[in-house]
């Protein structure tokens, strides 16, 4: 990659992802119409992207993982590690903007019969799991293998999951929400899209955002290494 | 097939360790028993019986962690496990073999815990049986991977139930699913997907859970 891409592309995300972010929230207010829960459901708009980006994380980290296993690409393990960081942030916001949805929608803080919200707790838990795996390794080749290894267990367990909680509902709650869910107008569709996209080009510039630190300070203490 | 004849060798060894130890099978079988009795009494009296079907599901995860977490203490402490690393045979021979002892721990634990719980609660029919065998299978393979990650850590132990619990939520939903309700075989269908899919997983990257 040539320098003025590598130095360039961090701000040029970041612009990217500000740009999207202010065209969704004006979208999302102004242009996207009501429907009959009023104002409640503009946290559709927040929080299934946000949603759809943990899923992205998740899927990205194990995608690196695979490659640190497969190919021993040393840095994969690194960028594994910043998209499940991230992942769990933004698996944490669904939670959170989930809960507060079924608050105003169903009138509890925790719905257990909606499916998004059970399979986020599961998630979040397998992935606290694995930074305590993490963290109770020395740094090295054994670490990237082990951590890397359970980053590819937690890509399996999302759909065995999904397919788990599905079923589970079917003895915990006897009515299930009806498949179709509901439907979209038009417009309301573009301003969904617009705000998944800005919510990925931010997740993005957050990735490479904390990449770029993680890596100057390994790149440091090399250098302190060096120098003593 | 010199393949299964070292997971032969390295599942006999295994047995034949705790036949003469007797180290974690007893007291796999006395925490079962006596998870059972507390449940008995942790159940208000008006609740149903499917409530303790639930509460079996909790004592057998226990009573598996409880096995899993002594499952490389030998490897560990003697450094068997550096030898079988070196051994001129395939890495995940050592996990297959491991799993398959696990299971037999598994299965002979339930054949003391499906009874009691018959006599406790309430009789055992075709869809738990089932559920428990399929369940068995994931527990080992999952189970006994997870346990080699948990003995290469500082933490050991302890690390264990939280590498292992949130990977094991999908069988518990098969288990229970297949035990409580009238037609068990979707949920039969997920507990051997589920397992079909991890044994895949495990058996594949075992080699970089022990080599470095």
């Amino acid at each position: 990659m040539s320098t003025w891409s590598r130095n360039n592309r961090l701000p040029a995300l970041a612009t990217l992802a500000l740009t999207l972010m202010a065209a969704a929230i004006a979208l999302i207010f102004f242009y996207a119409p009501l429907d009959e829960d009023g104002l409640n459901q503009k946290i559709f708009y927040f929080h299934v992207p946000i949603a759809f980006t943990a899923y992205a994380c998740f899927g990205w980290g194990g995608w690196k993982a695979l490659r640190h296993l497969w190919k021993g690409d040393e840095d994969a393990d690194l960028e594994s590690y910043v998209a499940i960081h991230l992942g769990v942030i933004f698996g944490v916001l669904t939670l959170v903007t989930g809960s507060i949805w079924a608050r105003y929608r169903w009138g509890h803080w925790w719905v257990w019969s909606e499916d998004q919200l059970v399979l986020f707790l599961v998630l979040f838990l397998f992935y606290c799991a694995y930074f305590m795996l993490r963290y109770s390794l020395p740094p090295g080749p054994q670490r990237a293998n082990l951590s890397a290894v359970y980053a590819l267990f937690g890509v399996a367990l999302i759909p065995v999951s999904i397919l788990a909680i599905r079923l589970s509902q079917r003895f915990i709650h006897p009515i299930a929400f009806d498949e179709g869910g509901p439907n979209m107008a038009g417009s309301q569709f573009f301003t969904f899209c617009v705000a998944v996209l800005a919510m990925f080009a931010v997740a993005a510039t957050l990735y490479h955002l904390e990449l770029a630190g993680k890596r100057l300070d390994i790149r440091l203490r090399e250098l302190r290494e060096a120098l003593q | 097939m010199t393949y299964f004849a070292d997971v032969g060798a390295l599942a006999r060894k295994d047995l034949l360790l705790e036949l003469r130890a007797r180290d974690t099978l007893p007291a796999m079988l006395l925490f079962v028993v006596s998870t059972l009795v507390v449940f008995h009494f942790v159940l208000p009296a008006e609740s149903s019986d499917l409530a303790a079907t639930g509460l079996l599901w909790v004592a057998l995860l226990f009573t598996a962690l409880l096995g899993l977490s002594r499952s490389f203490a030998a490897e560990r402490e003697q450094g068997v496990i550096d030898g079988l690393v070196l051994a001129p045979s395939d890495r995940s021979a050592i996990w297959l073999g491991k799993a398959l002892s696990i299971l037999a721990f598994l299965g002979l634990a339930e054949v003391i815990a499906l009874p009691a719980y018959a006599l406790f609660f309430r009789p055992v029919d075709a869809g738990l049986v089932g559920g428990v065998v399929l369940a068995d299978v994931g527990i080992a393979a999952v189970g006994t991977l997870l346990a080699a990650m948990a003995t290469a850590s500082r933490a050991r132990e302890l690390l264990l139930p939280l590498l292992f619990l949130p990977l094991a939520i999908p069988i518990v939903i098969g288990g229970v699913g297949a035990s409580v309700s009238g037609e068990p075989a979707r949920y039969l269908g997920l507990l051997g997907l589920y397992d079909a899919l991890f044994a895949i997983i495990c058996w594949a990257s075992f080699e970089y859970v022990v080599t470095e």
